[in-house]
């Protein structure tokens, strides 16, 4: 294991130089929160930030993606043809990411890099992608992470873990990817290992100590799929949601789109957006039929599929990672952890939730 | 409000226990600070899950679309009023419902709190006046006026219009209240100005579409944003077509919205979509003397035709 100092006062000139071998996003505030942006010459990664409002999934993953062009002019000689657009794989750097959103992306590659399909657009975004993580000294009161398969430290997904320590900031180097990105900002200094290491597990059971909130888990593999479907608790789970969508926007393991062909004039593009099972459009099918025409329904997908379909066919724990969005940001309070609570102790003599 | 909730419990346990109703519509204890969740109680024993304080924004009337059993409903002012409003355009009828009506003393903005504090708050609690808030390494005393929704802080209508049960003496309503300063200063501005200030508003809608979905009006079967056999609008960030949905939406809100501030809470990114609903419902004033939802007996502006009214504005 390597580990290496960064002097803060090397930090910005570390990232003017990265600048001219990456492209570099991080955490920006803009009026009442942060996002990920392209991060423009001189302008730092705001290390402040909680974490931001919306996943970083859109890094790799846009809401709207352009992956045709096509031309509507008879008089063209290519009319009606796809045309793949040009687009930036050149090296990026994400500076500022947290463990937990980092484990999403490789949840998400389950989907998008699986044997039978691979998405060249996701796997080429992600490979072109350097994450350079920063580990969480306060988490918030709604993160669950540990108990959601990672963790304020969790290394799984990044190429270089970033520690606060006072005037520096010690770095794990976690892949060679990480140790290209040190060299090209001229990061060098190498610290004792064994004291360093002693430094960052001591931080690291100090931030692990802080999380205040889990969920447990560990019944929904086994369990029934038809009787937990079947559940009685699903009308009042479904009650107060307003199918708004906000929890599968903000969640950075929500994966699924809509491909729309867009016509502008004698031209047009085929695109995909990002799309959410909350929607009653995501499931019409052309007949005009939609198996998933209530509120119930829907709601009951969203929960499934994250906590027992994935689980099921995945074998690789929840396809949530605790970063607790949804929580914060559903607007009626429809809460992740309670509905996990229900599921996963439905049959048991224990299924009234305290949360 | 606080000591609303006796009295809620006790009214809803009693209408479930003769029958009166199949379910009484409420909010129970959220889990996170300043959040409640919409619930429903279906026994006697249910109610004591209910309760009522400064965080119950959501607008009830959202829940009652179309459902087809007797219902108790709790009802601040704007939920009355929607409830009216969803009366007139049959979307409920009166005789299934007993509503029950809670005098209103405004709704605490959560965003706002958060704005004004550093850290993380892990707990909010309230008395008639003050709004105190607890973090890790604060504590902080807060008037409760400071940090009303700010379609509370300038309501006019906080008893409900339409009731069957009250749990508390009405609240006095506020006198002397200036609703639209903001729609003002938007008319006032040129041209250029406005459509810079509408791009600057849109430009962080994800177009998740949470507004319309909190809204109690916006219950069409397919919203024209959904429809697919034409489809009307693109469903990418265009910001054409994030305009179109925006500003057809409000329209489809004239002289129906309330004021509930209900949309502009449900936003993820903080976006105050009202200032387009609230310029409809002042010209809906202005022009018909108009306040939405005050009286089912009364059809609405914009459904009915008469010789007078106004038409200046066609040129
Ligand atoms: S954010 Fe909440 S209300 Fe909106 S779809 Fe998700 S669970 Fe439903
Ligand atoms: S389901 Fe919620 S808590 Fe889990 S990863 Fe998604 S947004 Fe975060
Ligand atoms: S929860 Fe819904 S939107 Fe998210 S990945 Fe699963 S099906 Fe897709
Ligand atoms: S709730 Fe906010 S982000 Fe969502 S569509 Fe409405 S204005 Fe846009």
């Amino acid at each position: 294991m390597k580990i290496i100092k960064i002097d803060k006062k090397n930090w910005a000139s570390g990232l003017e130089d990265l600048a001219g071998s990456y492209r570099l996003f991080g955490p920006a505030k803009e009026e009442e929160f942060h996002n990920f942006k392209a991060l423009d010459q001189g302008v730092l990664p705001d290390l402040t930030c909680l974490n931001t409002r919306l996943s970083p999934k859109s890094l790799i993953y846009p809401q709207s993606e352009v992956m045709f062009e096509y031309s509507l002019d008879e008089s063209q000689e290519d009319h009606h043809i796809m045309k793949e657009v040009d687009k930036d794989y050149s090296p990026r750097a994400v500076i500022g990411i947290r463990p937990c959103d980092v484990k999403a992306f490789l949840l998400v590659r389950k989907n998008f890099d699986s044997p039978e399909y691979r998405d060249p657009y996701w796997i080429r975004a992600y490979e072109a992608t350097t994450f350079v993580g920063l580990a969480c000294e306060a988490p918030c009161n709604t993160c669950f992470c540990t108990t959601a398969g990672c963790g304020p430290y969790h290394e799984e997904g990044l190429d270089l873990l970033l520690m606060d320590a006072g005037d520096n900031f010690l770095v794990k180097v976690i892949t060679d990817k990480g140790e290209k990105l040190l060299a090209d900002a001229g990061w060098d200094t190498e610290v004792n290992t064994d004291e360093a290491a002693k430094q960052i597990e001591a931080k690291k059971q100090a931030a692990e100590a802080k999380i205040s909130s889990f969920v447990t888990a560990d019944r929904l593999k086994e369990m029934d799929t038809v009787e937990l479907y079947s559940a009685p608790f699903w009308e009042e789970v479904a009650f107060a949601c307003i199918n708004c969508g906000t929890c599968t926007y903000v969640c950075p393991t929500c994966w699924c789109f809509d491909i729309q062909d867009e016509n502008r004039g004698r031209s047009g593009m085929r695109m995909r957006n990002w799309d959410s099972c909350m929607y009653p459009l995501f499931t019409l099918h052309g007949s005009g039929h939609n198996p998933r025409d209530t509120k119930i329904q829907r709601v009951r997908q969203r929960f499934m599929h994250k906590l027992k379909y994935y689980v099921e066919k995945y074998d690789n724990g929840i396809q949530c990672v605790g970063c607790g969005r949804c929580v914060r940001l559903c607007p009626v309070n429809i809460d992740i952890r309670r509905v996990c609570y229900m599921m996963n102790s439905y049959g048991t003599s224990d299924n009234t939730c305290a949360a | 409000m606080l000591s609303y909730i006796d009295k809620i419990r006790e009214t809803s346990a009693r209408l479930l226990k003769d029958c009166s109703v199949e379910m009484v519509i409420g909010f129970r204890k959220g889990t996170v600070p300043m959040m409640n969740e919409p619930h429903f109680a279906k026994t006697a024993e249910a109610v004591d899950k209910l309760v009522w304080d400064s965080n119950c924004g959501i607008n009830l009337a959202n829940y009652l679309t179309n459902r087809q059993e007797k219902i108790g409903i709790i009802a601040k002012g704007c939920d009355s009023r929607n409830i009216v409003t969803h009366i007139i355009e049959n979307k409920i009828k009166r005789e299934q419902l007993i509503i029950i009506g809670v005098p209103c003393s405004g709704m605490i903005d959560k965003r706002k709190i958060n704005a004004m504090l550093d850290g993380e708050i892990n707990d909010v609690v309230e008395d008639e006046n003050n709004i105190t808030v607890k973090g890790n390494d604060f504590e902080k005393i807060l008037n409760k006026r400071d940090v009303l929704q700010q379609n509370c802080a300038v309501c006019i209508h906080r008893n409900p219009v339409i009731y069957d049960e009250l749990v508390a003496d009405l609240v006095e309503e506020q006198e002397g209240v200036d609703r639209y300063a903001d729609v003002r200063s938007i008319e006032a501005m040129s041209s250029e100005e406005k459509w810079k200030y509408f791009d600057d508003l849109l430009s962080n809608c994800i177009r998740c579409y949470a507004c319309r979905n909190a809204c109690p009006l916006c219950y069409c079967p397919t919203c024209f944003v959904d429809e697919s056999r034409p489809q009307w609008v693109g469903k990418s960030q265009d910001p054409t077509d994030v305009r179109t949905f925006h500003f057809l939406r409000a329209y489809h809100c004239a002289g129906r919205c309330t004021d509930c501030g209900a949309c502009e809470r449900a936003c993820p990114v903080g976006i105050n979509m009202r200032v387009f609903t609230k310029k409809l419902e002042k010209d809906c004033l202005e022009l018909f003397g108009w306040e939405a939802g005050m009286s089912a007996d009364v059809r609405p502006p914009l459904d009915t035709y008469k010789p007078g009214d106004p038409d200046d504005f066609i040129k």
